[in-house]
């Protein structure tokens, strides 16, 4: 509470509110809606029915029109509150609508019908979540699997990334050797190199070490990047050299350095670079829309996007499906987002 | 206390094949120090990373300008014709330069006409909100983390979720329609719209990157000292003159590092757009990423050599616009050594 009565009533300084005070306030709240209101948009939507989903004006909140099985009639009705002529409101069932008049029924009585104009009825809707939105995607869809392709590639894209880019960090910055500099350039040269650039030449490469439809060829080009060698290399260079050689005094191997020693230091750079590494690959699309055209083993990004791009679009699927695909790097926000604001603002690097 | 030394139990018990894995692995490699020398174990740990590099990144870098000098729509090297300059000759092929339909290509200009509106277009608001952004946030504010990160939330999220968020909000019963409806504007299908779509693709990026240059922009501005202001302020200067003499003027290097990086980030555009819009409608938000996709893998008329002499034009642009960042980066540095 203080916190947010401290935000309300700051002002510049002073006495009175200044323009800016109000420009500042405006845009804060303004950009607190429009950041975070889409997805919560997304998530009240994916917990809709089709039929929900299909109304205008829109409910924010997933509510249901309530339904009772009256005897007499095979299909369940709807159920309206009803203001009756003298006055009184009844919760009635409708049974048929003929122009602006509604014929309904009352469910403890379904022997007599009343007339009602359609102005004077409102549908009883209680909130409800369609959880079968969340569970049915696992049957209709492959959803799983899906699943299981992003987790295994990004985790293991990751986990090779940190490795393979550590050891080479730590040739750049603790050896001394010829063609060093040569080394570093094309690194950083390449960092500009994006995908579209190189993607046919790349999918060619690929096709002919067989990686074609397979996740280790969504995987394998994406390792070596520049991005992480230049930041643990940034960091590798702050441990004092001193450390080394002492190591190496004691007989231990260059390996056994890199593993026992700089490694532990590194542990900060490399969990800023494993956090990056994990919302990138998760994040990946055109790369895996190329290399992969069986169902089976689709990523959840490219399975989102091959789905909410057919004729008959399941919404109610795809959105619940959408909100999956998002929490992931909804945690980072919420756990590890300063170490990725700082990397950024650090390095100027994504 | 307990519980620390439990999960540091916990960790060493999960870490100890790894260690193991590690000291199996150290007894062929003393053996290779051995034989190498320490420099020489420096090639090996440098080896991973540059074979990878160099089969996935240079390598198709190389390859590229071969690729676009043959024909066919083979993809194997070896099994493609030679055919020279001919697909740079098929891109620049037109009846009138001023008229992309007269091109042989016409769907390669179509692409560079509508990504240059897009890149001027977004870049220009992209800098304008980012900047506006940079220095609300770095007022004097309760809870400035929080705001940042508000800013910030949409970088993280796929381009996938991106474009299929919008594309559910621009709906006929999307929240847009209600928000509007409120006001009495009849409901509209946006995305059947071509103008309305191609705003639509500059609007849902500046959404999805905004925080990400904003976050630049602020470092740049905290790193502006203090004394400044408080100097410009015993002197009385109005905050208008403060914000052209001193705000702007010491944060114009991440200022084009910000536009430059907009830049290259907004001529490769694609994996919001193509979910939102696959493109359309009609040809109204195809932009050059998407014809070089579509040339090179999904079209019926493949035509992969084609796709890789777009791509090397595309390149060039974004090499240009690279050199510029190195040169602003480099002045930046001189500067900062004097």
């Amino acid at each position: 509470m203080g916190v947010a009565s401290r935000f309300i009533l700051r002002r510049k300084g002073g006495k009175g509110w200044h323009w800016t005070d109000i420009v500042t306030w405006l845009w804060l709240v303004g950009g607190l809606i429009i950041m975070f209101g889409p997805a919560v948009w997304l998530v009240f939507s994916s917990f809709k029915t089709p039929a929900g989903l299909a109304e205008f004006p829109p409910s924010i909140l997933p509510y249901v029109t309530q339904q009772a099985t009256v005897q007499g009639y095979d299909k369940p009705l709807q159920l309206f509150e009803a203001k009756l002529p003298d006055g009184s409101t009844r919760v009635l069932a409708e049974v048929r609508r003929i122009g602006i008049m509604s014929q309904m029924v009352d469910p403890k009585t379904p022997g007599e019908t009343i007339r009602v104009n359609i102005n004077d009825r409102t549908p009883v809707r209680t909130l409800s979540f369609a959880t079968e939105n969340y569970t049915q995607p696992f049957v209709h869809f492959n959803f799983l699997r899906y699943l299981w392709n992003s987790v295994f590639v990004t985790v293991t894209a990751t986990l090779i990334t940190l490795i393979v880019n550590s050891m080479a960090a730590f040739a750049l910055s603790k050896y001394e050797f010829r063609g060093r500099s040569v080394a570093m350039l094309i690194i950083l040269a390449t960092l500009m190199v994006p995908l579209s650039v190189i993607m046919v030449p790349l999918y060619s490469i690929i096709s002919s070490l067989g990686l074609f439809n397979n996740l280790w060829g969504v995987i394998l080009p994406t390792v070596a990047t520049p991005t992480g060698v230049f930041i643990l290399r940034q960091y590798m260079l702050t441990i004092p050299d001193e450390l080394i050689d002492a190591a190496r005094m004691d007989k231990a191997s260059e390996w056994q350095i890199y593993w026992r020693i700089v490694l532990p230091l590194t542990a900060p750079a490399l969990a800023v670079l494993a956090i990056f590494s994990v919302v990138w690959r998760w994040n990946d699309f055109l790369w895996p829309l190329i290399v992969l055209s069986r169902r089976e083993l689709y990523t959840l990004q490219v399975g989102l996007s091959i789905y909410s791009g057919e004729l008959n679009v399941q919404w109610h699927f795809i959105l619940a499906m959408t909100v999956v695909t998002m929490i992931p790097v909804v945690l980072v926000f919420i756990f590890l987002q300063r170490f990725i604001t700082t990397g950024i603002a650090g390095t100027g690097l994504k | 206390m307990s519980t620390t030394t439990n999960t540091s139990r916990l960790g060493s018990l999960l870490m100890a094949p790894v260690h193991l894995l590690m000291r199996i692995i150290d007894v062929p490699l003393r053996s290779l120090q051995k034989a190498t020398g320490i420099s020489g174990m420096a090639a090996f740990f440098l080896a991973p990373n540059m074979l990878i590099f160099g089969i996935f990144v240079l390598l198709p870098l190389v390859i590229n300008f071969v690729y676009s000098m043959t024909g066919g729509t083979a993809f194997f090297l070896a099994e493609r014709n030679f055919v020279g300059a001919e697909q740079y000759s098929r891109l620049f092929t037109c009846g009138s330069y001023l008229d992309p339909m007269s091109c042989q290509e016409d769907a390669f200009w179509t692409a560079v006409g509508n990504t240059f509106w897009f890149v001027i277009l977004q870049v220009t608001l992209m800098i304008l909100v980012a900047l506006v952004t940079a220095l609300i946030l770095n007022r004097d504010l309760a809870a400035r983390s929080f705001w940042r990160a508000v800013f910030f939330f949409p970088v993280l999220l796929s381009p996938v979720v991106v474009g299929l968020i919008w594309k559910w909000i621009l709906q006929r019963q999307g929240l847009l329609n209600f928000g509007l409806y409120q006001f009495g504007v009849e409901p509209y299908t946006w995305l059947t719209d071509r103008n309305w779509t191609f705003v639509a693709t500059i609007g849902v990026s500046l959404w999805a990157h905004m925080g990400f240059y904003a976050l630049i922009l602020l470092a740049g501005l905290q790193a502006i000292p203090k004394d400044l202001y408080e100097a410009a302020e015993m002197d009385g200067t109005k905050p208008a003159r403060v914000f052209w003499r001193i705000t702007l003027p010491l944060l114009m290097p991440n200022l084009l590092v910000v536009v430059v990086l907009a830049l290259i980030r907004a001529v490769q555009i694609f994996d919001e757009v193509y979910v939102l819009t696959g493109g359309g409608p009609g040809t109204s938000t195809f932009y050059l990423t998407q014809y070089i996709y579509e040339t090179g893998f999904a079209s019926a008329l493949r035509n992969p050599g084609l796709a890789a002499a777009a791509s090397i034009l595309m390149g060039l642009v974004l090499v240009v616009l690279t050199l510029i960042q190195l040169g602003i980066g480099q002045r930046g540095e001189k500067k900062g050594k004097r």
